[in-house]
Parts: C-alpha cells; structure tokens; sequence
C-alpha cells in the first residue's frame, strides 16, 4: 500500500482526485470547500493534473461545465457546499435525469439564514431528492477512498449517475490527519476508463436532454429510481473490491452501505452520519450501557434493509441528525422509521437534532442521549412512535428574542 | 390537353441538419434560422441549446429535428454546458486518446434565445466568453419570452405590448429599451461579435462561416421575427425582419477584434413608423398622442444611432 502522510482533509480529497487523473475540474471557491479547488489548481498549475482546469464564474456553471464534458464523455469533478450547492441544484437534477456521472466532494455545511460558514447536513439534504448518490465520510481517509468508490458507481454504465462525497465542513476539510491517498497506478487498476454509453460525437449525432412527454417523463424517472435501487449492488461489489486491493474495508457486512460499531446484540442504538460517528464511537468504547453505532455510509440508495439487520433486536434507537426539515422532524429519522416499519423489530426511535451550523456535540450531549435512549428502552412499550422531537442543545434564553417569539 | 408535369412524390430532407417535422408555428422564423444555421456550421458540429421555442419545438422525444449533435440542459446554462464539452475535447486531445484526436475542426456552438441570452443567462455567457472558450454563440432574437407565452425579455424593444408588459391606462407597452448585447459581448474581447437578421439569410450565414473562422469565444446575433408574440401575417416573417433593416432599428454589423469592420448600408431608411404598423405588438401606440411619442423616441434613437454606425447609404 502506499505511504501515510499528514494532511489536511481538502488537500487530501484533491491528492485523491489527482490520482483518477479527471479530464475536466471545474470549481468554484467556498468555505469551507475551497481548499479542495485551491490545491487542485496548484496542481494544474504544476502539470500534476493533466485535464482542463475552469475557472468558472460560480457554482452554476461548475455543475452546467461538468455537464457539458460528462455528456462528451469525460470524466469530470466539481468540490461544493451549502449555498454552492444549492446554486448547482438546477443542473444536477438534470445530470440525473439525463444519466450523467459527475463525481462532487461536498464539504458539509449549513445553509443560509442566518449566514453560517460551520458544519451541519441541511445542505446534503437539501438535495436528496434529485437522483444523486449520496455518500457520508466519517473521517478523512474514508473521504479520499469515497472518492474512488464514487466513481466506480457513478460511472458504471448500468448506474450513470452523479455521486456526492460529503465530508463535514472543517470538521474533516481543515483537520490533518495521516491518510493513504493511493497513487494514479493503484487507481487505474481499481477504476476503469469511462465508458459512456453515448457521448457528443459530432460523427454519430445523439439528441441529450430533449422534451420528455407525459408519455416518456414516468420511465425516465423510473429509470433513475431502478439505476440508484441497481446501485446499491455496485455499491458493495466497488467497496469489496476496494478492501481487496487497498486493505481498507469498509461496512463489508453490509454491503457496504453501513458500518456498525458495538456490541452485535446491543438494547440501544445510536444513529448518525459523518464524523460525528468518531465522538460517538469514543463515547461508546466504554460506556456501561449496551449500546452500538449504527452508521449509514450512503444515504441514497437509502440503506434500508441494513438498517433492518443492524438494527434486529434493537430496543430503543435514537438518531443523531444536524438537519431537520421544518415542519415535520430530521430527515434521517423520518426515513429510519419508514425503513423499520413492518419489519420484526420496532424500537422506540427518537429524533435529536444537535449539532447545527458548527455547534459542537460534546461526550456529554451524547451521554445524555445515550441515557434517554435507556429510558425509552425502559418504558416498555418499544412499538412507539416517538413523534417528540428533541433539540437538546437549544439555548432558550436566545429563544427570548423578538424574532422567535410567537 | 397536356397533363402537368408530375411533381416529385417525394421531398428529400436527408441532407438537412435541421429537418421538418419539428412543432415550430408556421411561418416560424427562428426555426428558419436553425435551418440556416446548420448550412452553415454543417455536420460536424455540437450544439448546446438553452431552453426557449426553439429547443421545446425541435426535441420533444423521441423524435429529434437534429442531424448534429445536440444537447438541451437547462434555460441559463447553455454556455456553461458549451464550455465543459469543448474543454472535454480540448482535454481528450492532450491527453491524444485514441477515440477522439484532433478535434480542431468541431464546431462549438450555443444556441439560445434573447430571454436565455439578454437575461437569464447572461452570466454563463460572460463567464464563457471570459474564460476564452472556442464556442459560437448564435443568439436568435425573438424580442420576448415566446416558450412561456411571449412575456418582455430584456431584448423587447420599448413600446411592445407583450403579456408582462402590457399596455394599460398606466402603461405604453415595455418600457424599457432594448439591451444592446452585441457590445456587452465585444466588451468580453469577442474576436468576432455580428448582428444579422433572417431578412437576409445568406448575410447570416456568412456571419457564422466568418465567425467560426475565429478561435475564442464569437457572438452572433440574428434577428428573427415570431408571428405570434409580434402579430403578423405567418406569410410576412421575412418581409417584417427585412422592414426592421430598412427601418434601421436592426443595423447588421460586423465587430472583429474590437473594431466595427463592416456595417450594411440602408438606402433610403424607412421610418419605423413603418415597421411598427405591420405588427400588432404595436397596435396601441397609434392609438394616442403619449403612444406618438414612443414612436417619436423610437425614431430619434434610431437617427443617432444610425449617425454613429454611419448607417445611411
Ligand atoms: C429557471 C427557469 N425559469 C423559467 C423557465 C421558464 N422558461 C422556459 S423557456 C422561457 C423563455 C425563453 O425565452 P427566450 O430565451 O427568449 O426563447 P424563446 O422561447 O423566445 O424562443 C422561460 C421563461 C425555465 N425553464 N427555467
Ligand atoms: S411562438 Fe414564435 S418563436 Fe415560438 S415557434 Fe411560434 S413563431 Fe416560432
């Protein structure tokens, strides 16, 4: 394998792209995401990169340029987050409808208002509904290797997707940790030369991107709904062969859609995506209570039916979300429940949502949602719907303000 | 009695790259543009189109009206879109694969309306031309938004009645004027920046043949009537775009480098009065004395402008 070296997470998701050798980059700075552009321009200023490197005016043309020379039949990247990610949104829909691979790092963080440059999931969120794979790193090392599954699936001509990599904000972005970045060789042999089941051939004309009828909208659709289902297979068979190769496995047992940290048979479970998972595991290691992490990897193709394994014999579950969708509760808990209903187990699962725009989530606040998933064990009546959302870090004397009151 | 002769059981359009068929209203001028167009860039070509009539009319799937390659994202980005296919090519030609070499001679091209040119898009226009890239772009001039019901863009001259700019007891039609695009993009450094009008088609043409001739980003602007947003006989589209050139309120000019290179001259400019009774859009300018002045001002702006043009033959 190759050798480990200290770097910070933007330079070494950038190390990583260098060694899939992209045709075309096109980026556009924002906090916390522009160390991933910034390094990758001094590569291409330095030869390392052999692509085309653009400049672009903002974020809306990075994802319409990466659309351009994916269609031609490139391989593309693009580095984004929050309010970058929402100028990208019109586009990168349609990179899914029209089965586009475009592969993005995402360097999680809140969406504005009010501004906030810190770290929280509202802005992957934001964007779970337009056919993008979704793929959540707990650390740094897992961020780069993310990167390279991401293109496997991405690009495979039975997915042909765009795929996400989010890593958290600073979190993971601005810390150094020693990570592997696997050379251009390694790569090569682990991910294939694009091939595009049709590309922008001025000698073979194609029509990309026409009218859809009400005739044709519901198969393409349903074409985009089959490929992300499809990719769940490729998802785990990309991973597997990852680990073969790099010696870095990840959430093998699950296809590699989760990863589990614990005792099998735990009483409670926590939920949680991103580096998060890290504090969780320190605080587990040597907790008195009976209690595991469970750690979605993907959150599209929602990992469902392991979240049904990891999750058999659970009595009590709480997810530990930094997005809510106002109006109803997290997103993630929302989906774990539809997940778990009919299944044979039914724990009481609660919603917290900590961790908003930076704000730290100490031992102690997962402590304390540790002893209230207990508690809810306790209770008895595990078959619960437990529509009570918890925002345990809130600070009501900041809820005094005029603009909060009702 | 001698019988007529027979005529051919069969039209051919195997050679066109932009073929019939497609659902553009009759006497569409836009969509003779397109025909023009394709002449003109010929086959090997790719073409990123924004959304507006054009694309709506020529894709509806699974039928196609394009013999080149041709891709429709979304409405503002067509030059963006552009710009990542030609930096594809540009890259699959360093890096010499063997699929694709020597892409010198494709043409790049961006297709787009006035909303999606004057406005929506403006800025993955400038950011193309910007960054330098080798793209034609052909805005067709229709004056209005024409895909979503012929609503004011910033191309709609003052004084149009369109949906969202109605004339009304408080209002004379659009009252804005028309946003002059040709010198926006030759402020960019535009190697080659062209007004044309569907008029004159094989004047167009020539303005793509000369433009595709330049490396670097190009800009050419057609003026192409729309017999329903403009109100207009179906029959007149080319009579109408050719009034708007004798009227002098679409000066056809070339731009190269920076410098005004050739302007087609007008003998004996017609008033705009002229040009603005043959359409309905206008109808209501004739109705008072305030609407009078529009036309008045209208007229006034074309004098001046044809004094620095030297437009007068
Ligand atoms: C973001 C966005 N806003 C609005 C629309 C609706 N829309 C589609 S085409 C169009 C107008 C196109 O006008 P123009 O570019 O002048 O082309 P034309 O239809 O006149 O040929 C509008 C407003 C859209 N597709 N996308
Ligand atoms: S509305 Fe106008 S531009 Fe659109 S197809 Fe009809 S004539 Fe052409």
């Amino acid at each position: 394998m190759g050798d480990r070296t200290m770097l910070k997470g933007d330079q070494a998701v950038a190390a990583g792209v260098r060694s899939t050798q992209p045709d075309v980059v096109s980026a556009y700075p924002i906090t916390p995401q522009t160390g991933i552009v910034e390094t990758l321009s001094e590569m291409h200023a330095d030869g390392e990169l052999d692509g085309e490197f653009l400049k672009v005016d903002s974020e809306f043309n990075a994802a319409s340029s990466c659309i351009g020379a994916s269609a031609a039949g490139a391989r593309v990247f693009s580095a984004t987050c929050s309010q970058g990610l929402k100028l990208m949104s019109e586009p990168l829909f349609t990179a899914a409808g029209m089965r586009l691979p475009v592969v993005m790092a995402v360097a999680n963080r809140s969406l504005s208002a009010p501004i906030s440059i810190w770290n929280d999931h509202t802005d992957a969120f934001a964007e779970r509904d337009g056919g993008m794979i979704q793929f959540f790193a707990k650390d740094v090392q897992e961020a780069v290797d993310t990167v390279f599954v991401a293109y496997r699936v991405a690009e495979d001509p039975t997915i042909s997707l765009p795929a996400l990599v989010n890593l958290d904000g600073f979190i993971l972005t601005h810390v150094k940790e020693p990570v592997d970045v696997p050379d251009e060789a390694a790569v090569s042999s682990y991910l294939p030369d694009r091939e595009p089941f049709a590309t922008l051939d001025p000698s073979d004309p194609t029509t990309m991107g026409g009218v859809g009828r009400p005739e044709h909208w519901t198969e393409a659709r349903y074409a985009v709904q089959e490929a992300m289902l499809r990719s769940r297979e490729v998802i785990a068979e990309a991973t597997e062969a990852f680990g073969d190769q790099f010696g870095r496995k990840y959430g093998l047992e699950y296809d590699g859609m989760l990863e589990t940290v614990g005792p099998v048979d735990a009483d409670l479970a926590l939920v949680c995506l991103g580096s998060l998972a890290g504090t969780v595991e320190h605080v587990i290691a040597d907790h008195p209570a009976d209690v595991k992490l469970v750690r979605p990897r993907v959150i599209r193709p929602f990992p469902a039916e392991q979240l049904r394994q990891a999750l058999a014999g659970v009595e009590a579950v709480s997810v530990m979300q930094k997005e809510n969708s106002p109006g109803y509760q997290g997103s993630l808990a929302s989906e774990l429940k539809s997940a778990l209903y009919g299944s044979d187990t039914q724990p009481a699962v609660r919603s917290y949502v900590l961790g908003l725009a930076g704000r730290d989530v100490s031992h102690d606040d997962i402590e304390a949602v540790i002893e209230e998933t207990g508690e809810a064990a306790e209770d008895g009546h595990p078959r619960r719907f437990l529509a009570e959302e918890r925002w345990p870090q809130l600070k009501g004397d900041l809820l005094d303000m005029e603009v909060t009151q009702a | 009695m001698s019988s007529p002769p027979e005529p051919d059981a069969v039209l051919s359009y195997d050679d066109d790259l932009f073929t019939p068929g497609h659902r553009a209203c009759a006497g569409c001028a836009p969509a003779l543009a397109m025909r023009h167009l394709t002449e003109a860039t010929g086959e090997n070509t790719i073409i990123s189109m924004a959304t507006g009539c054009m694309e709506v009319i020529s894709s509806p799937f699974p039928e196609s009206s394009w013999g080149v390659s041709w891709i429709h994202d979304v409405f503002a980005n067509a030059p963006g879109v552009a710009s990542g296919i030609e930096a594809a090519y540009r890259a699959f030609d360093r890096k010499a694969s063997e699929e694709f070499t020597d892409h010198d001679d494709v043409n790049f091209v961006v297709v787009a309306g006035d909303g999606a040119t004057f406005d929506i898009g403006i800025r993955s226009l400038s950011g193309m031309m910007d960054r330098g890239h080798d793209v034609l772009y052909v805005c067709y001039d229709n004056e209005a938004y024409m895909n979503t019901g012929i609503q004011r863009s910033s191309a709609t001259p003052l004084g149009a009645s369109t949906s969202t700019s109605p004339p009304g007891k408080e209002s004379l039609g659009d009252d804005t004027s028309k946003k002059d695009m040709p010198a926006i993009a030759a402020a960019h450094g535009c190697s080659y920046v062209a007004s044309a009008s569907i008029g004159y088609p094989q004047d167009f043409k020539q303005k793509i043949e000369r433009g595709l001739e330049h490396d670097g980003p190009k800009y050419v602007q057609v003026q192409a009537p729309c017999m329903l947003g403009w109100e207009f006989d179906p029959a007149e589209a080319v009579t109408v775009a050719q009034l708007a050139v004798e009227t002098g309120l679409q000066p056809l000019f070339e731009v190269v480098d920076g410098e005004l290179v050739d302007v087609m001259r007008i003998r004996d400019r017609k008033p705009v009065r002229e040009y603005l009774e043959c359409q309905g859009r206008f109808d209501h300018l004739f109705e008072t004395g305030e609407g009078e002045e529009v036309i008045e001002q209208l007229q006034e702006f074309v004098d001046e402008r044809a004094d620095e043009l030297d437009l007068d033959a």
